[in-house]
């Protein structure tokens, strides 16, 4: 059905010791905690899930800015580490942050910027020059105006076109997009989202585009993975994730969306409390704590993922096929 | 007839001096009956917050000229002074914001911020303003509120932290709340009960309310109506429904397409191009024409006239006053 994998990530692991706690004892905060999928080339797989479930940390082990503690990636059917250097990875797998002005050195013009990465790798500064106002101009800053411009001396979607150009320098295959287009204006992020879609057709480029905006993962995904605290709560193909959900988190999740409907307003809290905190997390499975349809073994036994469709898994016990008991 | 408007602003205009200047409002006229929650949308740097500002006077002095009308309850908030202003912040109007701790002190717990602001309005015994602080806790429904009195802000977690801000604000029964993006920060499921406590102690209260947000979906789970506003100025104003199915204005539209209202996925979006202004002169034209698709050389020429059915539906663009006329 889908293509062969373009990555493949197995049992990712990290956890980051924290100081503190009760009488300073040791403790972690399980980021990432068991996570297992694939990425088809050529399609943009969406990640969703509240604030600290572990999505830029999952990001961030995509494109090794940091190790996992545990969990393999495969890129192209090479297991990085054993068939594939770190450099040749990060080469094809590249990256856009949130925080456009962060991601950008101050004292470099953006010509500068984006013709960095290929000479790294070994591209004549000529050409890499030429290349930096080719990719300018490609996403939609005329060279002749921005090449020698400064990050403080543009507006945050242009920062982040210029940061799109940069990935684009080195060719990659994969981009892992980490709400790149959040921090955006409604109407110049729906401009940046015609450039990636433009861009994934011209360049035949797969995405992992994390947001925690469900409408634009929706616009954008083929495939949609929903986490919650470190774990992977669901994962499918974009109309079965909005329309056929399986995990009562992926329900509760959608139905807080606020209504674009004046006549169907939302009339009930979906979900009450806060995400609870990934240093403890809930035993059994996670969402238990939170969960409307929770029964006494959710919270003694974490639910395996459930095919309900092909290509489609959720971890709940609730879609358990089980012979019912009479 | 009926009651005369809790809320009249009336070409209401803001610029702040300095070496650059800023044309922040740039004639803003609305009213706001007791018990109507308006909603003005717009992107950033649009004017929102500065006009929310306005209404509280908390803008620094000798850095704005200030121009126009602001009428709350009959009394001229631009003229206020000393006690009468003083009532009026935290008694009249109180305003919530995205970040609780812009109103809330860490160095006092909830119940004593709650009781103080109580007595300082209403000259209860600190008894009865504790009492009052508890019962607010309770009404945002926050969870084993008399333990809670005792917690400091930074004791509790996000969501918590904005039912406390909401009680805070609330305590002294304002007529009129303010509220700069409340949610903008939260989590979509955290966001969502927010919304639907804000919705529900609105009509308790009977209070009116003028929300900020760029978020059209907020803006429908919230409003009674929408103000649109773009470059310091409102385009285009309705009820929430005539907004959402029925916008004249062109930057109206793409705000919609761009919140992907009706898109089909994967498709190009029918974006608008370009970026708003920066306002460093007061605008002479229409200020969305060099983003507009349909701009003539009218539209770059003068101010775009009002096309007005009532008082509270009109849109200011010649398409929409031409389509008038030609009918
Ligand atoms: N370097 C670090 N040291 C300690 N804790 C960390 C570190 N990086 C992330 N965390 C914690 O790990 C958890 C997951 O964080 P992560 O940034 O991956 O979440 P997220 O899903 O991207 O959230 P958000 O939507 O807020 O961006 C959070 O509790 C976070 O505080
Ligand atoms: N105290 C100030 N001094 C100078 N300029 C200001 C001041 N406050 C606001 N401005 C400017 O006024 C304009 C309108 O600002 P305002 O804060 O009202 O925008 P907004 O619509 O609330 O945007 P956002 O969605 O980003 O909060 C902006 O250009 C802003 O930079
Ligand atoms: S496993 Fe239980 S607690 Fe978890 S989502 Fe399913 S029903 Fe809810
Ligand atoms: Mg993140
Ligand atoms: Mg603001």
């Amino acid at each position: 059905m889908t293509a062969s994998p373009i990555l493949q990530v197995d049992g990712l692991v990290k956890h980051f010791p924290i100081k503190g706690g009760l009488f300073g004892k040791r403790q972690v905060v399980r980021a990432v905690d068991g996570v297992t999928f694939d990425v088809a080339a050529g399609e943009t797989l969406g990640i969703v899930g509240e604030s600290g479930c572990g999505k830029s940390t999952t990001a961030r082990l995509l494109v090794q800015l940091i190790e996992p503690d545990t969990g393999q990636i495969t890129f192209n059917g090479k297991l990085l580490g054993r068939d594939l250097s770190l450099r040749e990875l990060r080469r094809h797998v590249q990256m856009v942050f949130q925080d456009s002005y962060a991601s950008l050195n101050p004292r470099l013009t953006m010509e500068d910027a984006i013709a960095f990465g290929p000479q790294v790798h070994g591209v004549p500064e000529g050409k890499a020059r030429q290349l930096a106002r080719d990719l300018l101009d490609r996403v939609g800053l005329d060279p002749q105006r921005f090449a020698g411009r400064y990050p403080h001396e543009l507006s945050g979607g242009q920062r982040q076109r210029v940061n799109i150009a940069r990935a684009l320098a080195f060719e990659p295959e994969v981009i892992v997009l980490d709400e790149a287009v959040s921090a955006l204006d409604k109407s110049v992020e729906a401009q940046v989202l015609n450039l990636l879609v433009d861009l994934r057709q011209e360049r035949k480029l797969t995405y992992v585009f994390i947001s925690h905006d469900l409408n634009v993962v929706r616009f954008i995904s083929d495939r949609v993975m929903v986490m919650y605290l470190g774990e992977v709560a669901e994962i499918g193909p974009v109309e079965d994730i909005y329309e056929r959900p399986g995990h009562p988190y992926t329900q509760a999740l959608l139905a807080a969306m606020p209504s674009m409907d004046p006549d169907q307003r939302t009339e009930k809290v979906p979900l009450s409390g806060d995400p609870p905190n990934p240093i403890n997390p809930p035993s059994g499975c996670r969402f238990h704590t939170r969960c409307a349809h929770a029964f006494a073994r959710c919270g003694q036994v974490a639910p395996p993922p459930i095919e309900l469709n092909p290509g489609h898994r959720a971890a709940c016990h609730l879609l358990r096929e089980e012979p019912k008991a009479a | 007839m009926s009651k005369p408007p809790l809320v009249e602003v009336e070409d209401l205009t803001v610029r702040f001096k300095g070496a650059r200047d800023v044309y922040a409002v740039n004639g803003v006229s609305f009213t706001l009956d007791e018990g109507e929650v308006l909603t003005i949308l717009g992107e950033s740097g649009s004017g929102k917050s500065v006009t929310l500002k306005t209404l509280l006077r908390l803008l620094p002095e000798n850095r704005t000229d200030i121009g126009g009308k602001v009428r709350v309850g009959g009394e001229d908030v631009l003229a206020m002074q000393g006690r009468k202003l003083a009532d009026h912040r935290g008694g009249t109007v109180s305003m919530i914001f995205q970040d609780p701790m812009l109103a809330l002190d860490p160095v006092y717990t909830i119940g004593e911020q709650i009781a103080e602001a109580v007595i300082r309005h209403e000259k209860v015994s600190s008894k009865a303003a504790m009492a009052r602080a508890l019962e607010m806790l309770e009404r945002v429904r926050i969870p084993s509120a008399a333990r809670r009195l005792k917690a400091y802000p930074h004791e509790m977690s996000g969501g918590m932290r904005q039912r406390a801000m909401i009680a805070l604000a609330l305590a002294c029964k304002p007529k009129l709340l303010l509220a700069d993006e409340p949610t903008t920060a939260l989590d979509a499921t955290v966001q969502i009960q927010i919304l639907l406590l804000l919705r529900e102690l609105q009509q308790e209260f009977g209070m009116s309310v003028i929300f900020v947000t760029h978020d059209i979906g907020v803006a429908v789970e919230v409003s009674d109506r929408i103000a649109v506003m773009y470059a310091g100025a409102f385009v285009e104003t309705g009820t929430t429904r005539e907004i959402i199915r029925e916008a004249k204005h062109p930057y109206t539209h793409g705000l919609l397409a761009a919140n992907l209202v009706g898109a089909k996925p994967g498709q190009r979006l029918d974006a608008i191009p370009g970026a708003p202004p920066a306002l460093e002169t007061r605008p002479t034209s229409c200020a969305f024409a060099p983003r507009c698709k349909h701009a003539m050389d009218i539209c770059r020429a003068k101010l775009p006239p009002i096309r007005r059915w009532h008082d509270r539906r009109w849109v200011s663009c010649v398409l929409a006053a031409e389509e008038h006329a030609s009918a």
